[in-house]
């Protein structure tokens, strides 16, 4: 083959607290669909956030054509012809479709002394567009808004070709497509492919990069792991390529008796992404919810907390059936959640750490209707001398700590409440390793020696196999495997995880 | 890794908008003082406190409201007809106590409905009581038919008495605001207020209902508002038919110039109190060196712009 269009070499970046590409290859031809494989957090969206001129790359080389190239702006990647489309959609629904296929570089016409917009040749060359790929049955004066998410996703690709552009990047296009959209955008895709465009197709289905794409690069931490032919590889080279990575001894998981069901959840639904969920979590257990972003977990656990109350099915809390309404039923009965994004969800910055441990059990930390403050001010020490929170005092607010430090503040918030259950939902993301090994000595330590209840969502397999006692795959709404401690390998879950049901059928 | 804050002494002491608002004022009892000594006189001193306190007490209930996150731009219009509500019963023969207490009362009724609306039904604060200041207005001049209410009983004046040199206003003033503080700070329902103001998402996912605390705010709004009509009320031989014109802007900017933050989450009474006390300074102040009055307005916009920036300001350097 002649030279690549786009070409990586050594690419590193850099964020405060976390390494997020580590030396990264990748090169695509024209008229080639090179697809992008990788777990959640593997270095997909900043790999190609660098190609298209949103981040700078700390180290490493981008080559277009053979030019070394740097780019300032997206705009400027715009320029030298690379587009992204990204998952969510960057059109502007109030206005028609030929005016965001040409929002930013419109056509103008020359009207006695001033420059005026020109909608006919706007109009008519945004239809000259959608007709070369092969679409026919949309109207350019409709405003985007009212259209669906495939068509929209089509608009998306005339703009890009608006731009004349040479290298096409899709962030999993598929995503929110209904079935005859997937085989619509494919044949789009191919017709950019045979019409000499290169194109980087990101995507969680294995199953759509062996229908659609040349060759694969799979990335796993933020590494380059290899480059095949798809010709070449199977799933299950694909699959053991993602997940892949050596179990480090970081989660000193204690050995712990399992007592009495503590929460049980039959038959929960909950519109989309919960189905027939059941299942159930033992005192001095920690039962790990494994699966991809939008598979449905998080959707689980706050469905069980009450913050997406359930539309059918039975949530029973030490046998009892609980209505669970709204977060607050939930602290009632006893359930904890530590929720995954900790700056929304989890912390009020303003506020101390002692103001912020004592949150949950207001009620009780009172006599009557003022807060007993020695009482507040004891259990904020506590909590520092237990976690080991960093930090000069119970007073100080909570926006000058570290991620981790924020990740145990909320924690001891938590377990100021005496839960009987506690649903923790990436319990570790975005926290150095220290603090890391911390938070999972302590999750083993309430297990063991408290008989707590842990359901545990991570999307790091390492830390599910090394902390669950059990572990539950979820794929698309559904529970679709369960694996006791001794049996789960990172490659059956990974299978579990990412098969199409064609596999596994 | 200790992120301990690395803020220098000066910019700390400012931060403190109770400091800083204390700081003007003795400024400007400093340099109005010298250009016209009979400013810093005791009478002058207890005027500007009285002057305003009807305004630092509705102020203390606002605090509380802008610290959820929302806002009511209504009280103006609501002081207005709870003022000739306390007129009309007293003229009608009741005795004064049952006049003083009927806004109270009534203050609450009508927060009930805004915080019912803000926080079960989820309209906008700043939508619903647009309209309840469009409807309690319009409501006031239909009743009075725009006549003023006089020739209340000499008992009915609560405003005017004083204990030794200091009127019932200004007591009630420094009082309710001691009270509030310590209930802000101390008190359960005081902290979900910041809570719900901080970070709602977080209070509701630590079991603190979002919903009752809103309604509780303009509730206990609607009785500093209340209150704040019997000393508006009760001040004055005549009662006028009309609210008080900008009301709710001199209460709004006592609030936010107190240094409660308008996105919420944050900010004492106190400051709310001594903001009150510093516009009216500002004003009698002004007078006393012969500018125009008028001013006052500008001035007031002025330092609204001024305590936003400086918060917005101080926010940005936390995120970092």
């Amino acid at each position: 083959m002649s030279e690549p269009l786009l070409s990586i070499k050594g690419l590193h970046k850099r964020f405060p607290g976390v390494y997020a590409l580590r030396g990264v290859d990748f090169d695509v031809y024209a008229g080639e669909i090179h697809a992008l494989l990788g777990e959640n957090g593997a270095g997909k969206s900043t790999l190609i956030k660098t190609i298209a001129g949103v981040y700078k790359p700390d180290e490493g080389e981008i080559k277009l054509t053979g030019q070394p190239v740097s780019f300032a702006s997206p705009r400027e990647a715009q320029h030298k012809g690379i587009d992204v489309i990204y998952q969510e959609l960057s059109l502007y629904p109030e206005l028609t479709v030929a005016e965001n296929i040409f929002m930013g570089h419109a056509p103008f016409k020359q009207a006695g002394p001033f420059k005026m917009m020109d909608w006919p040749t706007m109009n008519r060359r945004a239809k000259e567009l959608l007709a070369e790929l092969d679409v026919h049955d949309l109207d350019v004066s409709r405003k985007v808004g009212t259209l669906n998410v495939g068509n929209r996703q089509r608009v998306e690709i005339a703009k890009a070709l608006s731009h004349d552009a040479k290298l096409l990047i899709m962030d999993e296009p598929t995503a929110a497509l209904t079935e005859t959209d997937v085989e619509q955008l494919f044949r789009i895709t191919r017709l950019l492919r045979d019409r000499g465009v290169g194109i980087v197709y990101i995507s969680h289905k294995l199953i759509e990069v062996f229908e659609l794409a040349d060759r694969v690069t799979v990335l796993r931490d933020g590494q380059y792991i290899a480059t095949k032919q798809v010709s070449d590889t199977n799933e299950r080279e694909l699959i053991s390529m993602m997940v892949g990575r050596t179990i480090e001894n970081l989660f000193p998981k204690q050995d712990s008796k399992v007592g009495d069901v503590v929460l049980e959840v039959r038959n929960l639904n909950r519109a989309p992404l919960t189905r027939n969920i059941s299942f159930k979590v033992r005192s001095g257990e920690i039962v790990g919810l494994a699966g991809l972003v939008g598979s449905g977990r998080s959707e689980t656990a706050q469905v069980i907390f009450g913050i997406l109350p359930a539309q059918s099915g039975e949530i029973l809390v030490q046998g009892k059936p609980a209505n669970i309404n709204r977060p607050a039923d939930a602290v009632a009965q006893g359930i904890a959640y530590v929720p995954e994004d900790r700056g929304t969800q989890g912390l009020i910055k303003q506020m101390t750490i002692r103001e912020n441990v004592s949150l949950a059990i207001l009620p009780e930390v009172s006599s009557g209707t003022f807060i007993n403050y020695n009482a507040e001010k004891t259990l904020a020490q506590k909590s520092i001398d237990q976690f080991s929170i960093k930090a000069y005092s119970g007073e100080q607010a909570t926006n000058k700590l570290s991620g981790g430090n924020q990740q145990k503040v909320v924690l001891s918030k938590w377990l100021a409440s005496h839960p009987k259950v506690l649903i923790m939902d990436e319990p570790t993301r975005g926290v150095d390793v220290g603090a890391k090994s911390e938070i999972h000595r302590l999750m083993s330590k309430l297990v063991a020696e408290e008989g707590l209840a842990i359901l545990m969502i991570s999307s790091e397999l390492p830390e599910v196999l090394g902390m669950s006692d059990r572990i539950l795959v979820m794929r698309e709404g559904e529970i679709v495997a369960e694996y006791s401690r001794a049996e789960a390998t990172q490659e059956k879950i990974g299978a579990a995880m990412m098969a199409s049901r064609k596999v596994m059928a | 890794m200790i992120a301990r804050a690395k803020t220098p002494n000066w910019w700390r002491f400012f931060a403190n908008q109770e400091m800083a608002i204390v700081l003007f004022l003795i400024v400007l009892a400093v340099v109005i003082g010298s250009l016209n000594p009979r400013f810093l006189a005791s009478r002058n001193i207890l005027d500007i406190l009285q002057g305003n306190a009807y305004i630092a007490i509705a102020a203390i209930g606002m605090s509380m409201i802008i610290i959820t996150g929302n806002i009511d731009i209504s009280v103006g219009s609501l002081v207005g007809l709870l003022a000739v509500i306390a007129g009309r019963i007293v003229t009608s023969g009741a005795p004064p106590i049952v006049a003083w207490l009927a806004p109270l009362v009534f203050g609450m009724l009508v927060g009930a409905l805004i915080g019912f609306l803000v926080a079960y039904l989820k309209i906008p604060s700043i939508v619903v009581t647009l309209g309840m200041l469009s409807i309690l207005k319009g409501f006031l001049i239909i009743w009075t038919n725009g006549s003023r209410v006089e020739a209340m009983p000499e008992s009915f004046f609560l405003a005017q008495w004083k204990i030794g040199v200091v009127s019932v206003p200004i007591i009630t003033m420094f009082l309710l605001t001691i009270l509030a503080a310590i209930w802000m700070r101390y008190s359960g329902l005081g902290r979900s207020l910041y809570a719900v103001g901080g970070n709602p998402e977080a209070a509701r996912l630590s079991g603190i209902s979002q919903q009752r605390v809103v309604l509780q705010a303009f509730i206990l709004n609607g009785l500093f508002v209340g209150i704040a009509s019997t000393m508006y009320a009760t001040q004055l031989k005549v009662i006028q038919a009309t609210p008080p014109p900008s009301l709710e802007l001199f209460i709004i900017t006592s609030a936010v110039v107190g240094g409660v933050s308008i996105l919420g989450g944050k900010g004492t009474v106190i400051g709310a109190t001594l903001a009150a006390i510093l516009l009216n300074a500002i004003r009698s102040g002004m007078t006393f060196i012969g500018i125009s009055p008028f001013w006052i307005q500008a001035v007031q916009g002025l330092l609204i712009l001024v305590t936003v920036l400086i918060d917005l300001i101080r926010r940005r350097r936390q995120m970092f």
